[in-house]
């Protein structure tokens, strides 16, 4: 059989010891307690790859070019020997009906066990010919491999949430996939999302299963706080020191950019820890405001510039009065809006169902 | 039914042959062909069969944030678009930007370049020439040979391609051969020898492994890859190598991994890609496949401004102009603010103009879509087997410079460049051709615009290098500025304004217009390079460069579409690019049900 991790590992060098102290620090990493350790073990010893069939629609390939940045795993490692990639038209080697063929290939061989993996989202309008493939619509050929998948993942923001064509006016009716799928689907969203968080999602599965999501589909483990919570600009937001206009003092000292827009107080992702291509940096690094990526609909909530006072009044009229004794009204503002934007999030998913329901 | 148009034979009475999807490409594409009884394309039709609408979303929005939504008409070529963006603004709002502001945006568009043409030469088209199946039987001592006669690149012991190939072969031993399974492998159009294969396909893991080294210099300066972030008024990263909060900004530490990653850059383009293409080019030098346009009808606008704020052709250091007719004595201008230059036509794509068969610039663009079939289709409206090409056929406009569909890309950018005589590009094209026993007609092949694609690639990894020392001299002179926010706020606009942006994208020239309005979008029009390369038909019939290329290539294997592909992707197709264009009106069409 092919590779397991335990073969990709000891050809990087390291030791069964390594190996067993890997299996064990990441039993305890995830909570699970020492009696998961010999299960690891196990499964990262035998586990044959996992055939992964990865979709794209209405998209621009950003969740592909990401993947294939990830350091660790090395998306080689990935693709050869932790996965089967058996289909995926940005990287396959066949076309037309050979490449086509594929699909039922693996519906007849693995059905219920695949990985569906979808980049982009389907346009509604027009029954779906804004986007076909082998004459079809992305639509029907997205909804026939879901319905024999074992897993489905959402990747990025297009697949997610809708993402830049679904953006006001939605002239195609770019549609998430989760309202046009019948099953569960684990969102990772970002534009893209980041490169190890992709791949972070995906060993997970492989080795644990299922994550823990959250109310909106998104693995706790990576969406779980905001951008601000970890920013290690914080400290100047505390502070009340701001950039006040690009390139002026302030962002020459790296000072916080909440005042030319940025968006890491109502974003929800990893990139302040994780950071982007090997932790060089992420956007606030290199003096640009977080523009919300993953966030739904974050392409119509005002200007990238304009201050989050729109949907986040607490923090508005503290940051321009903010200073370290202020630090804890702050907190509260922030927390206070948290629960509305819970609230408010709540009820865009029950939305969400009813017109999957409805229409 | 026969027809000729602009010197190209069409007859599409013999068997169709349908390619849909075109894989390892951006975005959705389709290619249909007619192959005459000996199995040589005879007629070739092109269709985008993808549709986002990125203008009409961008209508009523702040100029400021479009660089945001157009970077997302595609993460490959990741950038871009945001470039063209911030150009046309500051080019209708008549913003200057800081000299570093310029150099910085050289510096991640070379950096796109070199990582773009690496990744498109070893995972999107290798495998058009490259048999991985081959490979298994190469031996690896004699691999070694080779890959050390070539290069003096430090992978290259027995051992190595030992390892290489033992990993291959328990691969394909685990029978599940991921993206390679039902493939061509075993098909006579495949020449390269086993040796030859197995140097490939390591290259091919080692270009995967490494390419995501180049892109931290987009990380550097614009936070993250794919999709950095870019500023109105140049960029948003400031320079501090001195003062207290240096380590906020772009200081010593971060130049010297700039100037690391550069090395490294040149070093795996120059010794292993370079090299490569060239091993792989001496198999094919008789595949004389793949011309189509080149030669006869190329277009670039020129890129890599050295003079900040000077985008004419001689502060470009990429050659601008336009080849007619394939009279290469005379290099026309080009201005994309002439109404009579640069128009889209709509004929034969699936919109409507309000004047049929007119072709309109895109500072008066319409885009009204309208879907529907030829009476020559077979098939349903949801299920189609073959398009009628004689109708509607595609997402994709036809753009035409002067009345003429051009080809864009590297290729033109070397012919372009030859023809100018400029030695940057007249230089490499004359060694390749030297050590190959090529002559010059060779370039206006597949094989050459693959080879050009190479050489822009070495082209650019030395310019980034250029691009940094001119950013370290500067910084060194005094001059820290990155960013000019004089016009940043709103309010210090004209009531109207409108503007033209360009950029030479990596798959060819690529242009912006906007129209603001009251400090809003009130316009916004692409024109893209797979535009001008994937376009359909016109008013006249006109072939574009995908369908002129593929006329008159033998296939080996009548349903076996290598040689398709091997053409196509010579062009790096990028599909959301070409067919991202949107109605004005954004009006509500028929749709389907949601379960």
């Amino acid at each position: 059989m092919a590779d397991t991790f335990y073969d990709v590992m000891r050809r990087q060098g390291i030791t069964r010891r390594s190996f067993l102290k890997f299996c064990s620090l990441t039993a305890t990493s995830l909570g699970l307690g020492p009696a998961f350790v010999p299960k690891i073990v196990h499964a990262m010893e035998t586990k044959p790859r996992t055939p992964v069939v990865w979709l794209h629609g209405l998209e621009c390939t950003c969740c592909t070019e990401a993947f294939i940045r990830s350091a660790h795993p090395l998306v080689s490692d990935v693709v050869l020997s932790m996965i089967s990639l058996d289909y995926d038209d940005t990287i396959m080697a066949a076309a037309g009906y050979q490449a086509e063929e594929i699909l039922e290939q693996t519906i007849e061989k693995y059905d219920g066990q695949f990985v569906l993996a979808c980049e982009g989202n389907p346009p509604l309008n027009e029954d779906g010919m804004y986007c076909f493939q082998g004459g079809i619509p992305y639509l029907e050929k997205l909804r026939h491999m879901a319905d024999h998948a074992g897993a489905i993942i959402a990747w990025g923001s297009c697949a997610s949430w809708g993402c830049v064509q679904a953006a006001k006016p939605n002239p195609t009716r770019a549609t998430p996939i989760h309202k046009v799928l019948n099953k569960p689907v684990i969102k990772v969203p970002g534009c893209p999302p980041i490169p190890e968080v992709m791949t972070g999602v995906v060993t997970y599965l492989l080795t644990f299963g299922m994550p823990e999501l959250d109310r909106q589909g998104r693995p706790k483990m990576f969406y779980s706080q905001r951008i601000h919570d970890k920013c290690y600009r914080r400290p100047h937001f505390d502070a009340g020191q701001f950039v006040e206009k690009f390139d002026d003092e302030g962002a020459r000292k790296g000072y916080c950019l909440y005042k030319v827009g940025c968006k890491g107080p109502t974003t929800y992702n990893a990139c302040s820890t994780t950071r982007w291509n090997e932790a060089v940096s992420f956007p606030i690094g290199s003096g640009h405001g977080c523009i919300g990526c993953s966030e739904d609909a974050f392409w119509d909530k005002g200007s990238f510039y304009d201050r989050v006072t729109d949907v986040q009044p607490g923090i508005e009229s503290t940051a321009d009065r903010v200073g370290g004794t202020l630090a804890a009204v702050t907190g509260a503002a922030i927390a206070a809006h948290a629960a509305v934007s819970a609230i408010k999030r709540a009820r865009d998913t029950k939305g969400a169902h009813t017109e999957k329901g409805g229409a | 039914m026969a027809a000729n148009v602009q010197g190209f034979e069409l007859d599409n009475s013999g068997k169709r042959v349908v390619v849909d999807p075109i894989c390892r490409i951006e975005g959705h594409l389709r290619i249909e062909v007619n192959l005459d009884d000996n199995n040589f394309i005879r007629n070739a039709v092109s269709t985008g069969t993808m549709w986002r609408g990125l203008e009409v979303i961008l209508k009523g929005r702040d100029p400021r944030d479009a660089w945001a939504f157009t970077e997302r008409i595609c993460g490959v070529c990741t950038g871009v678009h945001a470039l063209a963006s911030v150009r046309a603004v500051e080019n209708a709002l008549k913003i200057d930007i800081p000299a570093n502001g310029n150099v910085i945006r050289n510096l991640m568009h070379a950096t796109l370049y070199a990582h773009d043409h690496l990744v498109h030469f070893y995972h999107l088209h290798a495998l058009d020439w490259v048999d991985v199946v081959s490979a298994l039987s190469a031996d690896p001592k004699a691999t070694a040979e080779l890959a050390q006669s070539i290069s003096n690149w430090r992978n290259s012991s027995p051992g190595y391609f030992r390892d290489v190939h033992s990993r291959l072969k328990k691969f394909a031993e685990s029978g599940q051969l991921g993206p390679f399974q039902n493939a061509y492998w075993g098909n006579p159009a495949y020449r390269l020898p086993p040796e030859a294969n197995l140097m490939a396909v390591a290259h091919y893991l080692e270009a995967l492994d490494f390419q995501k080294e180049i892109v931290k210099i987009q990380t550097l300066f614009g936070g993250k890859n794919p999709h950095p972030n870019w500023l109105v008024g140049g960029m948003p990263c400031s320079i501090n190598v001195n003062e207290t909060g240096a380590v906020g900004a772009i200081n010593m530490e971060s130049l010297n991994r700039v100037i690391q990653i550069v090395d490294n850059t040149i070093d795996f383009i120059d010794n292993v890609y370079i090299p490569d293409l060239l091993a792989i080019a001496s198999f094919y030098k008789t595949w004389t496949y793949g011309g189509g346009l080149a030669g006869k009808n190329m277009l670039s606008y020129g890129d890599f401004p050295e003079i900040a704020n000077d985008y004419t052709a001689k502060s470009l250091a990429f050659p601008r102009g336009a080849i007619i007719d394939g009279d290469l004595s005379t290099i026309h201008e080009v201005d994309l603010d002439d109404e009579s230059q640069i128009q889209e036509f709509v004929d034969h794509s699936w919109y409507t103009y309000g004047t049929p068969g007119q072709g309109l610039h895109p500072y008066n663009g319409e885009t009204n879509p309208k879907f529907e079939l030829g009476a020559g289709v077979k098939g349903t409206k949801t299920n189609i087997e073959n398009l009628d090409e004689s109708a509607k056929y595609s997402w994709v406009k036809a753009p035409r410079f002067k009345g003429k569909p051009m080809e864009v890309g590297p290729l033109a950018r070397y012919v372009i460049g030859y023809a100018q005589g400029k030695p940057e590009f007249k230089e490499p094209v004359e060694k390749v051709l030297t050590d190959l026993g090529l002559p010059v007609a060779a370039l206006f092949t597949t094989l050459g615009r693959t080879a050009a694609r190479g050489l822009e690639a070495s082209w650019s990894a030395h310019k980034m290098r250029q691009y940094t020392n001119e950013l370290i001299a500067n910084i060194k002179a005094g001059d820290t500025a990155t960013a000019n926010v004089d016009k940043w706020e709103p309010s210090t606009w004209p009531a109207k304004a409108q503007g033209h942006g360009f950029v030479e994208a990596p798959r060819g020239a690529l242009g912006h217009w906007i129209v603001i309005e009251n400090q809003r979008i009130a316009n916004y029009q692409c024109i893209v390079p797979t535009t001008w390369n994937a376009t359909p038909r016109d008013t006249q019939g006109q072939i574009g460069a995908y369908e002129a290329s593929l006329l008159d290539t033998k296939m080996e294997v009548a349903d076996q579409p290598l040689e398709i592909l091997r053409t196509i992707h010579s062009f790096d197709p990028c599909l959301a690019c070409a067919t991202h264009v949107m109605s004005p009106e954004g009006k509500e069409l028929t749709s389907v049900k949601v379960r």
